[in-house]
Parts: structure tokens; C-alpha cells; sequence
């Protein structure tokens, strides 16, 4: 079941790449194909990343709801760079490489999630008080952007509302090398350590009876989780429940928590997610930049019926 | 050899292991009895790393446990705590197979398939061995575990109440399987149990604990005495020997 799975993801992933690039071409086909294509590395990163970090946070926190967003992790991001416009001011925020405010807002994420959430990790705390943290801490995020917002001149308060909300149709492009690089990097390392993050996921006492040394090996892990989601936030913005929905659907399609097949199998439904939802939304109904909403939408609704269910996902 | 020197240990100031010197030589079947809050499990935490310490030292095979790499411990000693944790969506042979991670880091080889496969025996796990754990029985996902542990091939098995949720013919099994591992070798088995009579028959040595205090330790012999028993648990209980066997009669009127 679980190869089959993963065969079935995989063959769904390639198909609907296939037809986000292909379907109703017209004019120009050399610059149109280009332009897709270039989107589409965007989407894929994103899948990918969102995927992978959900896993990664789920299996060293013992619980399958938790999604990087709702521990507040793309707040975070969000805050980093509110802070960086309000420090360089909107035109000085907007003249320096896109590159440049990636790296800072990815050290200020580092840095502050290794203060916040590494005590929190260094023991396993129960799923409500780790739900219940992660919503405050999120909420104290978006507030102290708010905050931050409003010290800031209304007309530069457009730059920080930008980087707000999730745009899969506005990918910058500067950004799509960092990413991509970041992004294979982080990926590989993860799957470096796919039999460690079996292992991990039976908690930290029998982790450590297995010869894992929890404390260095979560910190790497959450430190993995972070760069992702920088990466993935920096590319199109918060995506709040698109990995619960993603990695949830992965472990329905191979019935396994196997992070050599559990990794792969999110990432490919975390493309054809995004990718698919993304051309039946271009070709289907016209206004693209909604894709956002209803991920979020059915991300949202799984996470209630997640939540009401028990943890049997 | 497990060396513990004057180990103390306390939850927020309250102590629970006071000053406890022991030193367990290579083989070996050791039994750790004593009431509820004892500190027993506090002390094989600790022994196994689980719990940082807050004073006096550990060493097992010279190799001090809190400074040792964990890789290099997880081959010489394992520990199945008393309340083994969230499973998943785990087979009862991807648990067991857990054990041979310290040896091959994930790859399987012909070995530990046959390691894997020794286990499940052993443990009479064979038709189980594709079942899912949250499918079992607590005492079938109970052997699940300790077949773990044994399959980890340590020289040092520490076994937090194993006999739980066992039935009187798999405690027994399970109690035999430890003292063959025992007496084939120079393996080493520190175990808690609660029925001091397992403890009479496969013991060769018995630690008795009270208040985080070592009150006796020595031959189930020489341990189990109505006097030291009623000063362990509180109340008298009469003490027989049959076949050459201590027997305690702890559950009379
Ligand atoms: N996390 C904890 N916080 C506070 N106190 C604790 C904690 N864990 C254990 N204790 C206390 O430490 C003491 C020793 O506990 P321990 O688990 O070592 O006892 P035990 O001998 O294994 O008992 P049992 O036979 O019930 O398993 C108990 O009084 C217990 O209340
Ligand atoms: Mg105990």
C-alpha cells in the first residue's frame, strides 16, 4: 500500500505539472512556457517545503495536527520583515535586493524561534498546551506586526501588507534561486535523516534508548522546519493549513508514518495541491489569486474535523 | 558493570533517590522491588540517561552516562520504561526493528533481519509480527516492546515492570526468556517487578527500595524476610520455603 501510494502521488503530481504548463497555450508559446514554467518552480518549491516542514514539526511534537502556522512559525516571517520596514523605512526596505531582506528576515526567524520554541520542544508538552502556546504565540506575532504597522507611515504600511498574505500568482522572482537552493538543501537534509526522524517520532525516551541525543537532534530538526518555512513564506506568503491538509492526505493514500515514504508522498500531494488548484483556478474560474483561500479553506475545515475526531487522521 | 555513586535526585525539592551507591557486576539477574514511589523507575531513568543527573555519578562499562555519545551507549544498554509511550501506526515488526537502529542506522542487513526474526520468536510474536501495535492487546504490545529492547542486542537490559499486563503463562515465559539471555551469556538484566515471587524464583540478586533508599540488597534469600518485607511494604507476610524456593505469601487475609 504505501509504494502504491506513493506511486499514485507521484503520477497525480507529474500530470497536473503537465497540465499547468500545457493546457490552452496560445500566442507566443516560447515566452508563455517560460513564464509557467517559472511559476510552476515557484509552486513546487512551496509544495515541497510546506510538506516537508509539516512532517518534520508533527513527528518531533508527537501530534498530528500542528502545522508550522499554527505553532505561529509564518507569523514569525511576517514579523521579521514588519520589523525590517520599520527599521530601513518602506524605500529603504524596497531598495535593498529581495535577496538581502530574505536573509534578514530568515536570521530574525532563527534566532527568535530557537528563544521561543526550543524550550518548549525540549520536552514533549501535551497536544493542548502545545496548541494552545502555539495560538498565543501566533497571535502575539500578528499582534506585534500590527502593532509595528502602525508605528509605521501609512504609505510604507502597503509594503509590510504585501508580505501579509499568501499570492501564489506573484511569485518574486529574485527569490526563486534562494529558494530553490534553501529549499533542496533543507529537503535533502531531511531526507538524510529519514530513518533518525523514524526513530524520533517514538519520543524522546525511547529515542534516546536507540542512541539519539534528543535535545541536539530537535533543535536541528526545528532549526530544518524554520528555513523551510522562511523559504516557503518568503516565496508567497503564510500558507496556514496547506500542510496538515497535505501531509494528512499523504498518510491516508500510503497508511504509513514512514518518513521514506511519508516525506516523498507529502511533497508530491503538496505540488499537486498547489499546482492543480492553481490551473483549475487559471483556466476554471479566471481569479487565480483566490487559490489562497480555499487551501486554506479545506486545510481549515480538516483541521476542525482532525480536531473533533481524535488524532486518528 | 553499572556503577551508581551517590546519586541523589529531586522533583521540585522533593527528594526521591537519597544518596543511592550500587554497583551492578556484568550478568546477572537483578531484581528491583519495592512500594509504589520508591524511586525505582527514577533510578533506571537515570542509569539510562532518560533523565539528566543532579548529583553523584553513573558509569556503565566505564562509560559515564552523561557524557558519553548516546550512539555508542545505545549498543551497550537499553531501557523499557514502565509506561511505553505513543506507538502509531507502527507493525509490531517496525517496533522490533527499531532495536537493530544503534547497529545500522536505518539500513537493515541480512543480520538484523535475523535479529528481528530471533526477537519475534522468542517473544512468540511470529503471527503478530504484521499486525499494527494499536491493533494488540496491552500484554501482546507489552512483549512487542521488550522484544525491542532484547533485539537492540545490549549487554545491559533494564526492564521497567515488563510482566505487566502479562498473563500468568507469557509472565512466566517472559521470565524464563530473560533468564536463558542471562545464563547464555554475559548479558546483563536489571528488572522492576511488583510480584516478589518472579523476583524469588529468576532473581539472582534482589535491590530492595524504600523513600529512594537501597534497604537491602542480596540474595532473594537473604532479602526476603518477613522483617525486611514488612519494613519494605508495611505489613507482615509469612514467608515459606518449598523446593529450595523462597515463597511469599503477600496476599492473605
Ligand atoms: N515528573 C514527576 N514530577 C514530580 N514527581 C515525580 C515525577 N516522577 C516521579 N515523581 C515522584 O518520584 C517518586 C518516585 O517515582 P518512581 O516513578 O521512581 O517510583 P517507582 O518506584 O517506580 O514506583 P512504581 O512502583 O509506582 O512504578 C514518586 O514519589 C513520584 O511521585
Ligand atoms: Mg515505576
Amino acid at each position: 500500500m504505501a509504494e502504491r501510494g506513493l506511486w499514485i502521488a507521484g503520477a497525480v503530481a507529474l500530470l497536473v505539472a503537465a497540465v499547468f504548463l500545457g493546457l490552452g497555450l496560445r500566442g507566443n508559446l516560447a515566452f508563455v512556457l517560460e513564464l509557467r514554467a517559472l511559476r510552476l518552480l515557484g509552486l513546487v518549491q512551496v509544495g515541497v517545503a510546506v510538506a516537508v516542514a509539516t512532517v518534520l514539526l508533527q513527528t518531533v511534537t508527537a501530534n498530528r495536527i500542528l502545522t508550522p502556522s499554527v505553532m505561529g512559525l509564518d507569523a514569525l516571517y511576517v514579523l521579521g520583515q514588519t520589523l525590517l520596514v520599520f527599521t530601513l523605512g518602506g524605500i529603504g526596505y524596497a531598495s535593498i535586493d529581495a535577496r538581502l531582506r530574505f536573509a534578514c528576515g530568515l536570521l530574525v526567524m532563527i534566532g527568535m524561534a530557537l528563544v521561543v520554541f526550543l524550550p518548549l520542544l525540549r520536552r514533549r508538552l501535551s497536544l493542548t498546551l502545545l496548541l494552545l502556546t502555539g495560538a498565543v504565540l501566533g497571535i502575539l506575532f500578528r499582534s506585534l506586526t500590527a502593532l509595528v504597522a502602525r508605528l509605521i507611515d501609512p504609505n510604507e504600511f502597503a509594503v509590510v501588507q504585501g508580505a501579509s498574505y499568501a499570492n501564489f500568482s506573484a511569485v518574486p522572482p529574485a527569490l526563486l534561486l534562494p529558494g530553490l537552493l534553501l529549499i533542496t538543501a533543507g529537503v535533502g537534509v531531511a531526507w538524510a535523516w529519514r530513518h533518525r526522524l523514524d526513530v524520533m517520532s517514538l519520543g524522546p525516551d525511547a529515542a534516546v534508548s536507540l542512541g539519539i541525543d534528543w535535545i541536539p537532534a530537535v533543535t536541528a530538526v526545528l532549526g530544518l522546519v524554520v528555513v523551510l518555512v522562511a523559504a516557503s513564506t518568503a516565496l508567497v506568503g503564510p500558507v496556514a493549513f496547506l500542510g496538515l491538509l497535505v501531509v494528512a492526505l499523504a498518510e491516508r493514500l500510503t497508511g504509513t508514518r514512514r518518513h521514506a515514504v511519508l516525506l516523498p508522498a507529502a511533497a508530491l500531494i503538496g505540488v499537486a495541491v498547489l499546482v492543480g488548484g492553481q490551473a483549475t483556478l487559471q483556466h476554471g474560474f479566471g481569479g487565480a489569486s483566490t487559490l489562497g483561500v480555499i487551501v486554506e479553506f479545506a486545510g481549515g475545515l480538516l483541521f476542525l474535523v482532525l480536531l473533533a475526531g481524535g488524532r486518528r487522521a | 558493570m553499572i556503577e551508581i555513586e551517590g546519586v541523589s535526585f529531586a522533583h521540585r525539592g522533593t527528594p526521591v533517590l537519597r544518596d543511592v551507591t550500587v554497583s551492578l557486576p556484568k550478568g546477572g539477574l537483578t531484581a528491583l522491588i519495592g512500594p509504589n514511589g520508591a524511586g525505582k523507575s527514577t533510578l533506571l531513568s537515570l542509569v539510562a540517561r532518560l533523565q539528566p543527573l543532579q548529583s553523584g555519578r553513573i558509569a556503565v562499562d566505564g562509560m559515564p552516562v552523561d557524557r558519553t555519545p548516546g550512539r555508542l551507549l545505545a549498543r551497550s544498554l537499553t531501557i523499557m520504561r514502565q509506561d511505553t509511550g505513543p506507538v502509531g501506526r507502527l507493525t509490531v515488526r517496525e517496533l522490533v526493528g527499531f532495536g537493530r537502529f544503534p547497529h545500522s542506522r536505518g539500513r537493515q542487513t541480512a543480520e538484523d533481519h535475523r535479529h528481528i526474526d530471533a526477537s519475534l520468536e522468542r517473544f512468540d510474536l511470529g503471527d503478530l509480527a504484521a499486525r499494527g501495535l494499536d491493533t494488540l492487546s496491552g500484554g501482546q504490545r507489552q512483549r512487542a516492546f521488550v522484544a525491542m529492547a532484547f533485539c537492540q542486542g545490549t549487554d545491559y537490559l533494564l526492564l521497567d515492570e515488563p510482566l505487566n499486563n502479562l498473563d500468568p503463562m507469557y509472565g512466566r515465559q517472559m521470565m524464563r526468556h530473560l533468564r536463558d539471555v542471562v545464563d547464555g551469556g554475559q548479558r546483563t538484566v536489571v528488572i522492576v517487578l511488583h510480584d516478589i515471587n518472579y523476583a524469588a524464583a529468576y532473581a539472582d540478586r534482589i535491590l530492595a527500595m524504600k523513600d529512594g533508599r537501597i534497604l537491602a540488597d542480596g540474595t532473594p534469600a537473604e532479602v526476603l524476610t518477613p522483617d525486611r518485607l514488612e519494613a519494605l511494604f508495611g505489613y507482615r507476610m509469612e514467608v515459606r520455603e518449598f523446593e529450595g524456593r523462597v515463597h511469599v505469601l503477600h496476599h492473605g487475609p
